[in-house]
């Protein structure tokens, strides 16, 4: 269990640089394997361009109360990026025009942002269809401010969606901590208590399950049928779908799979697995990152690599959907993490 | 060439065993491919019968990728040790099952 960020130990990697540099190196320079432009070229999916947005994901900030060792934000106690009032409001007047229905907040931990709660009363009168938080639960019970959270959500109808890496004890805590999983279980029931996941109240909670490991998630499907009978049986919990996501080699765990010697296998396995299919529907082709100083990305992970979208306009203060939408996508070996098998996003498999 | 007989990065050019068979070894991996497929059992069950025959066939690219395979479809350790103590119980019992086979003789040759 990695107790501090990496950026506050000082490591190599909290360099994005570094990491694309890594990224670049070895295997990837030597013929061993292909680049992901090499790759996407082969598929006629070279430069990759969006299509129509249809989600706005905003980084309310790096701050977390957990230091989860597989965390590609690097995020933490110790990390102090949030986003400001003056720049949540020029998100505002964004999502007041936007053509996209989906609104994803993440984090971090967006809830420990000062003005989350101000900033969710706002933005869900803008009228999106979907608004989601993304919720790590453990948040719910890190303090008594933040008890009232679900009734909260309840309340703005927003759409929880939840990381709980495994249902059982062992692993969950492992990867985020011991004691994580026992408090996301209570978190998780309280989400039920105010009605998510109930038949006929519309509120909305789907799961997250990543890897705990140097291993690729398998069948989602099947993932959400183990999980939604081991939940139902051990704790009484419901949850609507699960999210089968793969760990991308940025950040924790790229310093991870370099430690345990698995990075090579591990990018093996990307590229083994990747799938022309799920390219076409890969999530930076609808989504935009807005990062908590107010930054436009791809997507989150380009975002924490520091790779600002291609286009005249870069930050939400200058924000333009149709210029936006005519970019081409940043690309980089780590997309091979969004195309392996059943491909990955931030809304589950997408092929 | 490895001095050694086994080696991990092995594996993952199994597939080149069709360039000098092309036919034969795509049936292989088209009759592997359909085995593990869901079936009257499931592919769970099927991975986990898998890893029990990796330890008694005794072959370590099995048995890594059977561990691996396991990890990604969420079966537990102690899911993948019962599965190869049942290896290892029918391999015993079909050694100590031969005991019948000694004692047998063993009567025969006695007065």
């Amino acid at each position: 269990m990695t107790i501090k960020s990496l950026k506050a130990r000082k490591d190599d990697l909290s360099s994005p640089k570094n990491q694309l540099k890594f990224l670049s190196n070895g295997i990837f320079q030597n013929g061993g394997l292909p680049t992901f432009k090499d790759k996407i070229s082969q598929t006629g999916n070279f430069p990759l361009k969006p299509k129509k947005l249809e989600i706005l994901q905003l980084n309310l900030g790096y701050m977390c109360n957990q230091v989860c060792s597989h965390c590609h934000v690097d995020a933490g106690p110790d990390r102090k990026e949030i986003m400001t009032r003056e720049t949540m409001e020029q998100c505002l007047e964004v999502i007041k025009n936007t053509g996209a229905h989906t609104l994803d907040l993440t984090g971090g931990a967006p809830e420990m942002n000062p003005n989350f709660r101000w900033f969710v009363e706002e933005a869900s009168k803008a009228g999106i269809k979907d608004f989601i938080v993304r919720s790590n639960l453990t948040i719910i019970l890190a303090n008594k401010k933040y008890h009232d959270l679900p009734e909260f959500f309840k309340k703005h109808n927003v759409h929880v969606v939840s990381s709980l890496p495994f249902y059982k004890r062992e692993k969950t805590d492992k990867q985020r901590g011991s004691g994580v999983f026992d408090k996301s279980i209570k978190a998780l029931q309280m989400l039920n208590s105010v009605g998510y996941a109930q038949e006929g109240t519309g509120l909305k909670l789907d799961l997250v399950y990543n890897p705990s490991g140097a291993f690729l998630p398998t069948d989602q499907q099947a993932m959400e049928h183990d999980f939604k009978v081991a939940l139902k049986e051990d704790f009484n919990i419901d949850f609507d779908n699960l999210f089968a996501i793969t760990n991308l080699p940025i950040s924790r765990f790229l310093e991870y799979l370099i430690a345990s010697e698995n990075y090579e296998d591990y990018m093996y396995a990307l590229v083994d697995a990747y799938n022309p299919a799920a390219v076409e529907n890969v999530m930076c082709t609808n989504t935009i990152s807005i990062s908590w100083d107010g930054w436009l990305y791809d997507c989150d992970f380009n975002q924490m690599l520091e790779l600002k979208v291609d286009s005249k306009v870069q930050h939400i203060s200058a924000y333009n959907e149709d210029l936006l939408n005519d970019r081409n996508i940043i690309i980089s070996q780590h997309c091979y993490g969004c195309t392996a098998g059943a491909g990955s996003s931030c809304q589950g498999s997408v092929a | 060439m490895s001095k050694n007989y086994y080696d991990p990065a092995d594996l993952r050019k199994f597939g080149e065993i069709t360039e000098w068979s092309e036919e034969l070894g795509n049936k292989f991996f088209d009759y592997y491919g359909k085995v593990f497929e869901e079936g009257a059992l499931s592919a769970r069950e099927k991975s986990l019968i898998a890893l029990a025959v990796s330890h008694v066939v005794k072959c370590p690219y099995c048995i890594d990728a059977y561990t691996k395979d396991g990890l990604q479809r969420g079966i537990t350790k102690e899911e993948m040790m019962e599965a190869v103590h049942a290896g290892a119980a029918i391999e015993s019992g079909a050694t100590l099952v031969h005991g019948v086979q000694m004692m047998n003789k063993y009567k025969k040759l006695s007065m």
